[in-house]
């Protein structure tokens, strides 16, 4: 026992005491946040989307798993999933089944979890061009696939759609979206809402132009696709477009607001997360950094990147828009989750959205409409002085500005953002936000970038380190309604794992160097922590086995653009390798290897 | 306060802040070049069936070993044809690195060079008609000085980039393997 307690001491995360929350003035039952109901049905105890249902909450309603018996979780089975590179994605499960998507070449296993052991059932093997790991930005990652009807859905490197049987693995549609040739790559998780399966391209760092279509679930065959920049008719911006600030009104601004043909090659990809409100019909997503990096040769707002769309489920038409760094500065996508709940406002609720952005920025949104509501820091920040919430507009720190042809030293948040694309999990709980997130600054050398189809386009010499206290990562419970943080705890290194919270109070993620963590969702206390055989940047799930008991499962697989230099052999020496971000993590290769391991926990019988 | 004082204040204010100003890497462009031989690997990493030898190295490799402008010329090449977008400065990133001592399709100059011109196919692009045979070599040496391999006094003592590793005269050359140095 005495054992047990010193070692939780020498743990190298520091815990900062939370300050009391004071009792908010408002009549509601729960003066908290809490899910948006429309979009976060009650839990069936599977885990079939990334976000766990429609608001992206990435809550488990299950409570067997409590900070009272976490200690006692012990592994229940394992299973290596033949890769090593970076596994950012979640299993799946439904029913008695378990899905898991690789990294490419995107194998998509299915693993029985009525039998003990958990064996493979199926695993379907998409055959994605293995030239596409040549386009690929930061490592060949793939962030999940989807569950519904029967049907697994998922995307490949090379810019497929796939739909596959759920029960015998066996395709029943392909489409092909992306084109390698010039530069595009999907690499996110696809959203399947109101009978399509939507779908974006990645490749910010390529000159690719960003777009995101829907999929006729049934027959794979495109019902609309969108672009993020061009003009309006591309864009989907018709008569029902009412952006809540003046800056986004305008015919044609997806070409006004570039050099000339600029946008053609501006980014403003899709590849990250959407979530839907089923109720309103509308599904939210944010677009990634304009292309190139290098801002001197994009002059404008350079509509519609860094920013969030909401759109027509149905039609794909345009109903708001959001831009969070207008001209982005520094790599900025606005690709991070989008979680749907609903705050006390006065004495009845507000439908709004919760987005610990990329910039820094907690943002709280009204969703029906985009009206910011606030934009609190949350990590950070010496490259804007705020968000004027008059204008809606990023208000910029103009030393801070890379120009090109020197260096701009000693930007705060870095380009990987106060926080990247791991996501947050809310707790309509404890009605708390629990943000995985970084604390890095760099130093950005622009120069010209050149436009040549298929090869990267960015212009900057980037080198990343520590930012203010010299932890790199950061674990922060965040109160969306008081706007603070209610704990945090200081990590080594990045935090490039998702979160998952439980209606039994513990909170899961993982570390680079391979700790997978539960802590205890009021005051962030680490209850429990299991070493894994490589750095973990995957999604924690939690669900109901065929024997009704809580599964808390992860997979270990360090890479992605934090852990490129593992999973990539990078070479330290170089300040500027994978976009910069090997000077952050120079010391990685000593702390964790690459692999590809499904680690599966339970309570013991 | 008498204002000779006040003045000498404000120098030593000036100072510091001057000296605080300087707060960029250090730069060693004129540190001692390192020493130039190494031994070379004990195995070679291709089989060569019949005799175990590589086949002779491509009679343009001595036009292009070595020679400064050409590795100059590809330097700025590496730049505008957006190797470095991949490769960075030598570390990698989407491609592989260059400045260590591993080479997937071997790292004697005519095995670069063929590299750059039919691509491979885990991703390297195929510059084949994009540019010229002259350009192929001149990107392919290079690539061999990211690892330290040519004569120092043949490459840049000054990076192109702002914020790099060391430059290459100070770059330490990586031990080749057999199959990799045979003829040269």
């Amino acid at each position: 026992m005495r054992h047990g307690r010193r070692q939780l001491g020498l743990i190298s995360a520091v815990i900062v005491p939370a300050s009391i929350p004071v009792s908010a003035q408002s009549t509601l039952a729960q003066p908290h946040a809490i899910s948006a109901a429309s979009a976060a049905p009650q839990d069936n105890g599977n885990w079939e989307m990334p976000g766990k249902n429609y608001a992206s909450t990435r809550f488990s309603a299950m409570r067997q798993i409590t900070p009272a018996n976490v200690r006692k979780l012990g592994l229940a089975f394992t299973f290596s999933t033949a890769t090593t590179h970076g596994y950012e994605a979640p299993p799946l499960v439904v029913g008695g089944t378990m899905y898991l998507i690789t990294p490419f070449p995107n194998y998509l296993y299915a693993l029985d979890l009525t039998k003990r052991g958990a064996p493979t059932k199926w695993v379907f093997k998409p055959k994605p061009v293995a030239a596409s790991q040549g386009v690929a930005c930061c490592d060949v990652v793939n962030r999940g696939a989807v569950y519904d009807k029967g049907r697994i859905f998922f995307n490949t490197l090379d810019g497929q759609t796939f739909a596959v049987d759920a029960g015998s693995g066996k395709m029943i549609w392909r489409t092909r979206l992306g084109n390698i040739q010039k530069g595009e790559t999907i690499t996110m998780a696809p959203l399947v809402a109101a009978g399509k399966v939507l779908v974006g391209n990645a490749g910010g760092e390529m000159g690719v132009r960003g777009w995101i279509a829907a999929l006729d679930e049934g027959s794979g065959k495109i019902a609309w696709k969108a672009f993020n920049t061009g003009p309006d008719r591309d864009v989907l911006i018709g008569p029902r477009f009412k952006p809540p600030y003046p800056s986004d009104r305008g015919r044609d601004l997806g070409v006004k607001t570039w050099p000339p043909e600029a946008w053609k090659i501006g980014g403003a990809t899709v590849w990250g997360w959407i979530s839907y409100d089923p109720k309103l019909g509308l599904i939210y997503y944010g677009t990634s950094n304009p292309g190139p990096w290098n801002p001197d040769q994009r002059p404008g707002d350079n509509k519609w990147s860094t920013g969030v769309f909401a759109r027509d489920v149905n039609t794909g038409q345009a109903v708001w828009y959001y831009q969070s760094s207008p001209h982005d500065l520094f790599d900025h996508d606005d690709i991070n989750e989008i979680i749907l709940a609903d705050i006390p406002w006065g004495n009845s609720r507000r439908p709004v959205m919760l987005r610990p952005a990329r910039n820094g920025y907690f943002y709280v949104q009204d969703r029906r409409t985009g009206q910011v509501l606030s934009a609190t820091p949350y990590g950070y920040i010496n490259s804007s002085r705020g968000v004027d919430l008059r204008s809606g507009r990023l208000i910029p720190v103009a030393e801070k500005e890379p120009k090109q042809g020197r260096v701009t030293r000693n930007i705060c948040p870095a380009a990987p953002g106060a926080k990247d694309w791991n996501p947050a999990a809310f707790s309509p709980a404890t009605g708390l936000v629990y943000i995985p997130h970084l604390n890095l600054c760099m130093d950005e050398g622009a120069l010209e970038a050149n436009y040549i189809a298929g090869t990267p386009y960015v212009g900057a010499d980037v080198k990343m380190y520590a930012g203010p206290g010299g932890n790199r990562g950061v674990f922060t419970a965040w109160d969306p309604v008081r706007r603070r943080k209610v704990f945090e705890i200081k990590e080594d290194l990045p935090l490039w794992s998702p979160a998952l919270a439980t209606a039994g109070g513990v909170v899961f993620y993982g570390t680079m160097d391979g700790w997978f963590k539960a802590i205890d969702a009021t005051n962030g206390r680490l209850l429990w922590r299991f070493k894994t055989g490589s750095g973990i940047i995957g999604q924690p799930i939690s669900y109901r086995g065929p024997d009704g008991r809580q599964y808390i499962a992860v997979v270990a697989g360090v890479g992605g653009w934090a852990g490129a230099i593992v999973s990539g052999k990078l070479d330290p020496r170089d300040p500027t390798a994978a976009l910069g971000f090997v000077n952050a993590v120079k010391d990685l290769p000593k702390k964790t290897t690459a692999g590809g391991m499904l680690y599966v926990f339970a309570l013991p019988r | 306060m008498s204002s000779r004082f006040r003045v000498s204040c404000i120098a030593i204010g000036v100072a510091a802040l001057a000296l605080t100003a300087c707060d960029r890497e250090e730069r060693h462009n004129r540190a001692k070049p390192l020493g130039e031989t190494v031994p070379a690997g004990e195995s070679p990493d291709t089989i060569y069936p019949g005799s175990g030898v590589p086949p002779p190295l491509d009679a343009r490799a001595a036009m292009y070993d070595n020679n400064a402008p050409a590795i100059a010329q590809g330097q700025w090449l590496y730049t505008q044809m957006n190797c470095v977008g991949c490769h960075s400065h030598g570390g990698g990133g989407m491609g592989p690195p260059l400045m260590d001592d591993e080479w997937r399709y071997g790292g004697r100059i005519d095995q670069i060079a063929a590299t750059i011109a039919e691509g491979r196919p885990n991703g390297m692009p195929a510059w084949r008609g994009k540019l010229t045979q002259d350009q192929i070599w001149q990107l392919a040496a290079y690539v061999r000085s990211l690892s330290g391999q040519p004569s120092k006094d043949a490459v840049s003592s000054r990076p192109d980039e702002m914020s790099g590793p060391e430059p290459e005269t100070l770059t330490a050359r990586e031990p080749q393997k057999q199959s990799d140095a045979a003829e040269q």
